[in-house]
């Protein structure tokens, strides 16, 4: 029934310390700033016709606006004065003991105003909805990080916001729930399908089909139809430019490594692109392997799915051997998807990139290292880029030249987010909880405090 | 029973089987009445069984939905349908099964309308090769856009098989002209800006698509989403070439099995209407 293996991945996945994009692309060839909609095989617009002339607008709308000297200065204006970027690089020198010693970097998304990566692309979307002229957007969200983040840049900008979210996930994240409410916004149940993120995404293509005219829909993710997977890179770009310059004012040099995890692949994307041309640095994506990929209960899409279209773009998809999709698991809401952007499929398959599974046990090691060594809690996604950080960590620190020590190596982190909204998931994981505790009736509902 | 044989054997480059039943219609002075299923719900016999009760009972063009776990384009009642088949354990290859058990009895041209990760998932030239073996028309590809085509364009050639894809509303001059370019048996004007489902009226809207399709060339425009009465037949049947039921017969089918689907069908006939000649 599940797919284990795929045979349309290409060669090169394990052979890092060589660059075998160099293979496909000339050396000096820039594969910064792709513009779609194509990446490779991957990308396009599967979609009904009817979105098709609001995916032009908004494309259209994108293109004017990058080239608009008063857009970007909006985009800095509110990154600076209202995200709180430039985010910091932060060495974990504690954190770093536990990955062969290299040096590791954590670039600090979770200090931005609503306590992630999330922030910066719904601010660049929601300028867009307004040089679009629509008083309307809709989002999508899982546990309700990019939720809460479209119901912030809704209400700062004045527009009326609608949050599609599976019905299961608004009981166990009443308190997201609350929150994007607070924040004016109305956050509607899903109950179709399987009653997931990839459902919660149906029903706001839904609504989007029908409200086009006044609505924008608010993408959480560098996935979907052209323009969404470059239009939310552009956004999170930010957060590569910062690190590459922090990284060299910080260490004087480029790193080894840098590593991130991967959902929907939009912090990713954004931190990798600082780096894609620097064919020195090796990048890695940490997928959700959930129980364990041999478990078929994760969320490993690159590792182990095959190439599909869902919502709206090619790329790998966890699917059965029907083409229907089939259900992710992992213990973190927010890398619990079964698709993939289709620019990571792409530079996995050109070789620049390299993906591999976390556990979902894995990443609450991690978790728990970093909250003891660095006084960070993470968030549970950004705790797969951790428990891979060591992974790396102790790889480029295995086969050291004579002269040299594990510190003269080097991994970026993208720290994506907070853990404020995993703490009851953790207590509870660690069992942290007194027994019959009201925390704990709450913890065991899956509720994030 | 079948009264012409409409097989793969006059199936010579640029026959449609879509259009010959559209045409037909016409000749007889009236729209093309066009019935939407899921296959296999609840199972696949039921299927075959409410498309050839259907055939019989007036309708021209049958079109078989194949269950998707991600139906972006379907409203309420075909979601619950077609998760119900899942369910029962559906499978892609049974729609074969499907169209083949009511070309075998009836001269309806059969269509399968389906989301398009299934169809690459197979193989688009396999997927190709077996609905034309199964006597199938073609194919009514609801999130597959002219721009993604190349290889169902190709597959679709090589087997005779009819390409339906849809124009909207919100669709450009130029896309029209594409689209329609594009297309083979007919195009599906969607009547409104919104997913399937019975609605109480069928946008002015509709009429501008298929207006606008003719202007761009197409001989045969046909009006779908949300049409549900013999009213709204008729009224559709005044500007279009054809008229496309969905959410309504699956209803039928839910609450009163396949004798409830025969009675509807012969009471949307009614709507065909004769034009004038
Ligand atoms: C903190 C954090 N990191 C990562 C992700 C995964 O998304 P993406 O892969 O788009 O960065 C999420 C999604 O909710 C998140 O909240």
């Amino acid at each position: 029934m599940t797919d284990t293996t795929h045979q349309d991945k290409q060669a090169g996945q394990d052979d890092a310390g060589s660059n075998p994009a160099d293979a496909f692309l000339g050396h000096d060839e820039t594969l910064r700033h792709a513009p779609g909609p194509y990446f490779g095989a991957y990308g396009g617009r599967w979609m009904p016709e009817s979105l098709i002339a609001a995916l032009d607008e908004l494309q259209e709308t994108f293109e004017k606006a990058k080239a608009d000297p008063e857009f970007t200065a909006q985009v800095a204006d509110l990154n600076r004065n209202y995200a709180g970027r430039p985010s910091l690089l932060t060495e974990a020198k504690r954190f770093a003991e536990h990955a062969g010693g290299a040096r590791i970097f954590l670039k600090r998304e979770d200090l931005n105003h609503t306590g992630s990566h999330k922030i910066n692309n719904v601010l660049g979307q929601a300028l867009l909805a307004k040089r679009m002229g629509k008083t309307r957007v809709i989002a999508e969200t899982g546990a309700g990080q990019h939720g809460v983040a479209s119901a912030t840049a809704a209400a700062l900008l004045g527009l009326e916001c609608v949050v599609y979210m599976g019905a299961e996930d608004c009981r166990r994240q009443a308190l997201n729930v609350a929150r994007m409410q607070l924040l004016g916004a109305e956050v509607v149940p899903v109950t179709n399908g399987s009653q997931t993120l990839k459902d919660a995404i149906n029903d706001a293509l839904r609504d989007w089909v029908a409200n086009v005219d006044t609505t924008h829909y608010l993408l959480g993710t560098a996935a979907g139809a052209h323009p969404f997977p470059a239009m939310v890179r552009y956004f999170h770009e930010v957060i590569g430019e910062e690190s590459r310059e922090q990284i060299l004012e910080q260490a004087g040099r480029l790193p080894d490594a840098v590593v991130a995890c991967v959902g929907g692949g939009s912090n990713a994307i954004g931190i990798f692109h600082g780096f894609l041309d620097d064919r020195s640095v090796q990048l890695y994506g940490f997928e959700a392997g959930g129980d364990g990929v041999e478990s078929g209960r994760h969320a490993a899409t690159i590792t182990l799915g095959r190439p599909g279209v869902l919502h709206g773009a090619r790329s790998y998809l966890m699917q059965d051997e029907d083409g229907q999709t089939m259900e992710s698991h992992s213990i973190s809401a927010g890398l619990d998807y079964p698709g993939v952007g289709p620019e990571h499929a792409y530079l996995s398959d050109i070789g620049r990139a390299h993906y591999e599974p976390i556990t979902d046990a894995e990443a609450m090691e991690a978790f728990q290292l970093l909250c003891r060594t660095e006084g960070i809690i993470p968030a549970i996604e950004t705790a797969h880029a951790l428990a891979g950080a060591m992974k790396v960590g102790r790889r480029l620190t295995a086969d050291l030249a004579p002269g040299e020590v594990p510190s003269d190596r080097i991994i970026v982190v993208s720290l994506s987010g907070r853990g404020d909204k995993d703490v009851a998931t953790a207590a509870e994981y660690f069992d942290l909880l007194p027994d019959d505790s009201a925390e704990q009736e709450i913890a065991q509902e899956g509720e994030q405090l | 029973m079948k009264t012409s044989q409409t097989g793969t054997s006059q199936a010579g480059a640029g026959y449609s089987k879509a259009a010959a039943a559209i045409d037909r219609a016409r000749r007889e002075g009236r729209a093309a009445l066009i019935g939407y299923l899921p296959a296999g719900f609840p199972d696949v016999q039921t299927t075959i069984d409410a498309g050839i009760a259907m055939a019989r009972n007036g309708m021209d063009l049958i079109e078989i939905g194949i269950p998707y776990s991600d139906p972006v384009m379907d409203g309420r009642v075909i979601q619950d349908a077609t998760v119900e088949a899942l369910n029962n354990g559906f499978t892609v290859s049974q729609v074969f099964d499907v169209v083949e058990g009511i070309t075998r009895e009836t001269d309806a041209a059969v269509l399968v309308m389906t989301y398009w990760n299934p169809v690459m998932r197979l193989g688009v030239r396999e997927f190709a090769g077996r609905l034309a073996a199964a006597g199938g028309a073609g194919l009514i590809t609801p999130d597959l856009i002219p721009d993604e085509a190349a290889e169902w364009l190709e597959a679709s050639e090589e087997f005779g098989l009819d390409r339906v894809f849809l124009v909207a509303p919100s669709t450009s001059p130029e896309r029209m002209q594409r689209t329609v370019a594009a297309s083979r048996g007919f195009v599906y004007a969607v009547s409104v800006m919104g997913v399937t489902g019975a609605r109480t009226s069928v946008g002015a809207a509709a009429r501008a698509v298929v207006d606008a399709a003719h202007a761009a060339g197409a001989e045969r425009a046909c009006v779908g989403l949300g049409v549900s009465t013999a009213g709204q037949v008729a009224e559709i049947a005044a500007y279009a070439d054809g008229v496309i039921v969905g959410t309504a017969l699956v209803a039928a089918l839910r609450d009163g099995g396949v004798p409830a689907v025969a009675a509807l069908t012969k009471e949307l006939s009614t709507g065909t209407g004769k034009k004038s000649a």
